[in-house]
């Protein structure tokens, strides 16, 4: 696989950079260490008053915020700072030298840059996702593990398109930092089920800015709580966006006027 | 005497203008921060409203109509004592640009303080259209009185002084330590629960709800939503200026210790 290859390529060269600031790792270590206190300890003083939030019981709260963190993490790592790199790219012409290599230029912006210090987010929300499995117990079966992989890959690609849909636009918008900032803001609110959103937000956190797939829906999945239809819809949702998301992509890139292009 | 007073105005309503004026230039930026400081009251009140809804209606002395009233209120009081040095002081240490702000011969603090009023006064209105577009969606239970409405203006001014001293004291942690990003993390945690950001203060377990009251957070932020909300009796109105007042001279007494010994340790290319 190119692809693998390619990202071990990005992986390696990432750290070489990163091990010269290792003191960095630890300071985001504590951070992230302290989001996940909030988080949890928000948890805490909600569940000192109720024993379900909208059908939702601790446990379950418990994975969605591992959820979070694991999609977050993933996102930080990966697709917000290649995403970022790709409009400041479009912005100072250097996207040049990506279209002129013989990979395909979409993978390649893709995986272009790294911020490894978000696999402490990804660390820590595997760690919290192995905490909640082993107290929600059996409950967890081959079915639940598979929803749930069926459901991350869905959202984490849905997630992905949605980025790279974003980013596109700056080949004849320039400046889109600042909707790529929207995101951020609006991800906080997928530590809460959607479900118990008004329908307004409900539906803009399902559509217009797809937080609900990628963290509410992969959750359901490992709880147990998610039907086929809901699981077949974020499938066939992911798929849609993705081959969107790559025909617009070709069209920006013919759009794309650089300084040598 | 006067003409040092008269020169400090004028310092501060050039300041004014120029802040006002890049503000306007980066409307996107501003604009997109607001969606964050709207967004997050809103969550904690559809998730409060949830959790009264599944209690059998109310969690304490709260029920769905005074959770909106609580968050609603809580987003508007936030917003005015908000302030971002922290961020701002952490950027400034480590490119030096620090340097030429201690030239200057006024107190660096006053730049900061004619800055935050400038984005006050641009966003503001935007909050409060959010606020009323709010009260139409969530139908909030407002019972305020005349007097806590009087005494609400002093415990505003109050808590925007206690807020600002307080965070532009830890902000200069950044002239210690090039990670300063840590501290204000921690400090971020602090203000979400001991402020009542989280959950109304009177909901938390009794001793984070006791170090709430000592801390200078509540004080910053809770206080004042809780009594323009009608929750508090005159005499604990009273006793809660006069605590603003001791953390706003305190928070005063910090601030020159830690500036004279900060500026001390300060030293960028050139100073």
């Amino acid at each position: 696989m190119r692809f693998f290859k390619l990202l071990w390529v990005f992986l390696r060269v990432g750290v070489m950079g990163e091990v010269s600031y290792r003191a960095n790792f630890l300071a985001h270590l504590i951070e992230s260490a302290l989001e996940l206190g909030t988080a949890l300890g928000g948890l805490a003083i909600i569940f000192a008053h109720t024993g379900n939030l909208g059908g939702w019981r601790p446990d379950e709260l418990v994975t969605l915020v591992g959820v979070y963190f694991l999609v977050g993490g993933i996102i930080g790592l990966i697709i917000q700072p290649s995403m970022e790199q790709l409009t400041e790219s479009v912005h100072d012409g250097t996207l040049d030298f990506v279209l002129t290599k013989p990979e395909d230029s979409q993978l390649l912006v893709s995986i272009w840059r790294l911020e490894l210090w978000k696999l402490t987010d990804i660390g820590l929300g595997i760690a919290v996702l192995a905490v909640s499995l082993a107290r929600l117990g059996e409950r967890v079966g081959v079915k639940e593990a598979a929803a749930f992989a069926v459901a991350i890959l869905a959202g984490g690609v849905i997630i992905y398109s949605f980025w790279l849909i974003l980013a596109t636009t700056a080949f004849w918008l320039v400046r889109v930092e600042n909707i790529l900032v929207i995101f951020q803001s609006v991800y906080e609110a997928g530590r809460w089920p959607v479900s118990i959103y008004p329908a307004w937000l409900r539906f803009a956190l399902t559509f217009l800015i797809p937080v609900a797939f990628a963290i509410t829906v992969p959750a359901q999945g490992l709880a147990g709580r998610l039907n086929w239809g809901t699981l077949a819809g974020a499938g066939a949702f992911a798929v849609l966006l993705f081959v969107v998301a790559r025909a617009f992509w070709r069209i920006g890139v013919r759009h794309y006027s650089g300084a040598s292009a | 005497m006067r003409g040092r007073a008269s020169g400090l105005v004028d310092l501060y309503l050039q300041e004014l203008k120029t802040s006002l004026a890049a503000m306007l230039q980066y409307r996107a930026a501003l604009g997109i921060w607001l969606i964050g400081s709207i967004l997050q009251p809103l969550i904690y009140l559809v998730v409060w409203s949830t959790v009264s809804g599944s209690g059998g209606g109310s969690v304490g002395p709260y029920d769905a109509r005074d959770f909106a009233a609580y968050y609603i209120a809580l987003m508007i009081i936030n917003q005015v004592t908000y302030t971002w040095v922290m961020y701002e002081f952490d950027y400034r240490i480590r490119q030096g640009t620090f340097s030429t702000a201690l030239l200057r011969p006024v107190h660096p603090i006053h730049t900061d303080i004619a800055d935050n009023i400038a984005s006050k006064i641009v966003s503001l209105p935007v909050m409060l259209v959010a606020a009323g577009a709010m009260t139409l969606l969530f139908h909030p239970a407002f019972r305020t009185t005349a007097w806590a409405a009087a005494v609400f203006v002093p415990a505003m001014i109050l808590a925007y002084g206690v807020r600002f001293i307080t965070e532009w004291t830890v902000a200069l942690a950044a002239f210690w330590t090039t990670r300063s990003s840590a501290i204000n993390q921690i400090h971020f945690m602090a203000v979400l629960f001991f402020s009542g950001q989280i959950a109304p203060l009177a909901l938390l377990p009794a001793p984070l709800r006791i170090a709430s009251y000592i801390l200078p957070f509540r004080w910053s932020v809770g206080f004042p939503v809780e009594l323009i909300l009608g929750r508090l009796t005159p005499g604990q109105a009273l006793t809660g200026l006069a605590v603003q007042a001791g953390w706003l001279v305190a928070g005063f007494g910090l601030l020159r210790l830690a500036w004279r010994g900060s500026v001390k340790k300060y030293s960028a290319v050139g100073a």
